[in-house]
């Protein structure tokens, strides 16, 4: 893997590049990590995945416990899986208290390895893989029954305590162009003890990581500390030493407010090496997204995309960063907001336009909000099919237009608007009611 | 009529033809995955039409439910509402209503039934049914028939078969777009030859664009199957085409195909694949299986889709029942392996080779011609073919014996 910072703006938002073996292109920073199940989009088939612009759709995020199978230890029995969303086939499941107790969810490393790696197994050879153990939508650190030998995973599944050991055998056998050692995540409110703990932790893992780190591959280092400024400079300083080729800022989207977040991921980037890639999880919504690449991160995973379109939502914000910002969209005062739209929504069932009028998703080139509205209606899959090429398309456009601002030198004010016109349409709708 | 039908190749009753339609020329046998609501589970209409399907089969029942008739016809019909190119047949409602509500009742007039939205009590009438077709748009529409369930005796039957002839005529005198819509009849009359017969005989008096062969794959016997099928192939006119509905297995289409059918549809590959099972030539492939946990093989070697292309069993294994993408996946495999058996029928047919490349496993003749060819006897390694499909096939004019261990 080779990275590159290539412009910088005002302030420590950084545009780069970032080269992968598999991938024919290289793809700019920042960027999003589309998430996956398995190693698959969760609803857009392979074929269609091309239909995505390339190469900023070049780039997938995959967790390694959606595949484990015996290798690791079932925690909890009988125990109420927390309430998550639990995806099985269209709908989500809320609060499901019967976990799966298959043993195995997928092959085993072993398998894996035969079949060549992660790249092969799901057949997407030019695309980039990057590994990690915390999936925003599926598995989530569990901080309760973490301890010194592993991290506890909440999935669907149960709880998984995953050793680093086990981790690292994961990642030999899948080969992922990049991955990022085994972290002990804490929420933001945690104790100070137990989020010392964690940093001391994730070092340690990080250690016995690299100590088993295969050929091939780029390591990024995890990067913990919590709500506690001092711990996330601590750790980070610990980190930046390691012989690592990029860095896995964790811990975020665990509870901290919008408004101490800058100060902390600014604590983990003030020391860090400005050369080496930063990749970060659970910055899911465009606002939170924006507040990484201020600080100066260059990857990031988005569960946003997944909840909207499980929810039936559609975005449709406006990606034109021209002055005049055109809000032609029928004000419906079920669920849209001018942001996104409610596909659900009787007002769309004889709507005969696409969603966004000219938007060349794959979705929109095909397909009217009246059919996804209909689709919708009767529990059709081909909904979240749709909505998740559209959501994901619209969302790349959104980091093109982060990109531009940086290369122009005016990602502050492309944040500031950003935002302002984001709360302004908030306003007004509370108004006019 | 808007259609056109030319036989292009022979094979004793088997045929091979061009099966020209509104919106897409279709090559028979063809088989038509059906889109209950408007969409094919899973798959977008781009993947159907890389897959080759050339006609989907829309449930008038569902669709009039939701979204209703009258808001396709307010967006252009069914295949701009779907954004599908081909063509499309709809059933004509009848036989949903019957099968899914414990409640219907059927008398001259028409079906009735508590509708299930508000409970109220409603009638299809065969007018009714055109109506809605009409407004639905579809390449091919059915007339409301009388269905009932080959399991049952009696002078229901009778009763069933002779009601289906006249509502045909109010269905013919209902339909308002003959130039773009063509109206099917269906054979009924139960598995009783003489009632066939005699349904057989007043479907063609009305000189209808085409046939269906309806009442069947309800649960009868495969031998009293094949039987009625034969007969009406046999009686129905050798220029327009058959369609056999609810057929169904790899199997029971090929048979079929032999004794003189057309066209076929049925939710088993679709339906299957959301249970984890594929279609594969040896028979079925229970995906979720832990056998198939570290297999690496592809589904089915032989198979051109881009499942088999790229993923190993081990893989589907861990998607199925768990996954929305197990699901397409395999719907994706389950549906291209039926249509190219479609395809390989077509095309056997016309080449002049259908007896020794569908039939006869094992034979060098075969292997140099096309690895694709689905050789349906390879379900049963063991010689042990069904009795039904060697009584069948004997009345086919096709010879099987050296398949048949007995």
């Amino acid at each position: 893997m080779k990275f590159a910072v290539k412009a910088l703006s005002s302030g420590k938002a950084r545009a780069g590049v970032v080269h992968l073996g598999s991938c024919p292109s290289s793809i700019e920073t920042p960027c999003l990590l589309l998430s996956t199940r398995k190693g698959l989009p969760i609803f857009i088939s392979p074929d269609l995945l091309s239909s995505l612009p390339s190469p900023d759709s070049n780039l997938l995020q995959f967790s390694p416990l959606h595949l484990e199978g015996a290798s690791s230890t079932l925690v909890s029995s009988g125990r109420e899986v927390s309430k998550r969303c639990v995806n099985i086939g269209q709908e989500a499941r809320w609060g499901d208290t019967t976990p799966n107790f298959d043993s195995s969810e997928g092959p085993s490393p072993k398998t894996i390895s035969s079949i060549g790696g992660l790249h092969q197994m799901v057949g997407l050879h030019e695309y980039g893989f990057a590994a990690v153990a915390r999936d925003s939508i599926q598995c989530l650190p569990e901080c309760g029954s973490t301890n010194k030998t592993g991290a506890s995973f909440e999935t669907p599944c149960g709880r998984r305590l995953i050793k680093p050991v086990e981790y690292m055998e994961m990642i030999t056998s899948m080969k992922p162009n990049l991955w990022a050692t085994l972290a002990d995540e804490v929420p933001a409110w945690a104790n100070n003890k137990r989020n010392k703990t964690s940093v001391d932790r994730t070092v340690k893992w990080l250690d016995e990581c690299i100590a088993r780190s295969p050929a091939g591959g780029a390591v990024f280092g995890s990067i913990v500390g919590g709500s506690n400024i001092e711990e996330r400079k601590r750790c980070a300083q610990e980190v930046a030493v390691r012989n690592v080729s990029g860095y896995w800022i964790g811990g975020f989207g665990l509870g901290e407010s919008m408004e101490e977040r800058p100060s902390l991921l600014n604590a983990v980037t003030d020391n860090l090496p400005k050369d080496w890639p930063r990749m970060i999880c659970g910055l899911g919504l465009p606002e939170e997204v924006l507040q990484g690449v201020a600080a100066g991160v260059d990857l990031f995973d988005s569960a946003y995309i997944y909840h909207l379109t499980i929810g039936g939502f559609a975005l449709t914000f406006p990606l034109d960063r021209t002055e005049k910002i055109d809000y032609n969209y029928q004000l419906s005062d079920q669920g849209s907001d001018r942001t996104k739209i409610n596909l659900r929504a009787t007002v769309y069932r004889k709507d005969a336009t696409p969603i966004v009028e000219d938007c060349c998703c794959y979705t929109c080139q095909n397909h009217t909000k009246a059919y996804i509205n209909h689709l919708l209606n009767v529990h059709e899959m081909l909904a979240q099919i749709l909505l998740e090429i559209h959501n994901t398309h619209h969302y790349l456009g959104f980091f093109r237009s982060i990109r531009e601002a940086i290369k122009e030198g005016c990602f502050e004010q492309f944040q500031k608007k950003f935002v302002q016109s984001r709360r302004e349409h908030l306003a007004a709708d509370v108004v006019s009611v | 009529m808007a259609l056109r039908f030319e036989v292009l190749g022979r094979f004793n009753r088997a045929r091979a033809a061009q099966l020209t339609l509104p919106h897409f020329a279709c090559q028979t046998p063809l088989f038509m995955p059906v889109g209950t609501q408007g969409t094919i589970k899973g798959l977008t209409t781009d993947q159907l039409e890389e897959i080759g399907c050339q006609i989907i089969l829309g449930n008038t029942y569902h669709l009039a439910l939701r979204p209703t008739s009258e808001l396709i016809d307010e967006l252009g019909g069914l295949h701009k509402f779907m954004n599908w190119p081909r063509a499309l047949l709809t059933d004509s409602g009848g036989f949903q209503m019957v099968s899914l509500l414990h409640l219907a009742d059927i008398t001259e007039k028409g079906v009735t039934f508590q509708s299930p939205v508000d409970g109220k009590p409603m009638l299809l009438t065969p007018e009714e049914s055109i109506q809605i077709q009409n407004r639905i748009g579809a390449d091919i529409i059915m007339a409301l028939d009388d269905v009932v369930r080959t399991t049952i005796t009696g002078p229901r039957i009778e009763e069933a078969m002779y009601r289906t002839l006249r509502w045909v005529d109010r269905c013919i005198a209902a339909h308002k777009r003959p130039h773009e819509q063509n109206l099917f009849g269906i054979v009924q009359g139960g598995l009783d030859p003489v009632l066939r017969d005699i349904c057989v005989r007043g479907l063609v008096d009305r000189n209808l664009p085409g046939y269906a062969i309806g009442g069947l794959a309800g649960g009868e016997d495969k031998d009293s199957f094949w039987r009625v099928v034969a007969q009406c192939t046999a009686a129905l006119p050798e220029d327009k085409p058959r369609y056999v509905m609810g057929v169904g297995y790899p199997l029971d289409i090929v048979v079929c195909s032999a004794l003189g059918a057309d066209m076929y549809d049925c939710v088993y590959p679709t339906r299957t694949a959301r249970f984890g099972t594929a279609l594969v030539p040896e028979g079925v492939l229970k995906l979720k299986h832990n056998a198939m946990v570290n297999d690496t093989r592809p589904i089915d070697p032989t198979c051109a889709c881009m499942v088999c292309k790229n993923y190993t069993r081990a893989y589907i294994h861990c998607l199925v029942t768990k996954d929305a993408m197990g699901s397409q996946l395999l719907s994706y495999h389950n549906l291209y392996y039926m249509l190219q058996l479609s395809r390989n029928l077509h095309s056997s047919i016309v080449e002049g080779r259908f007896p020794e490349c569908y039939i006869i496993p094992d034979s060098n003749l075969c292997a140099s011609r096309n690895s694709n060819v689905v050789r349906f006897l390879w379900q049963f390694p063991k010689g042990d073919v069904p009795e039904w499909v060697c009584n069948a096939m004997d009345v086919a004019g096709i010879d099987i014996s050296s398949c048949c261990s007995s």
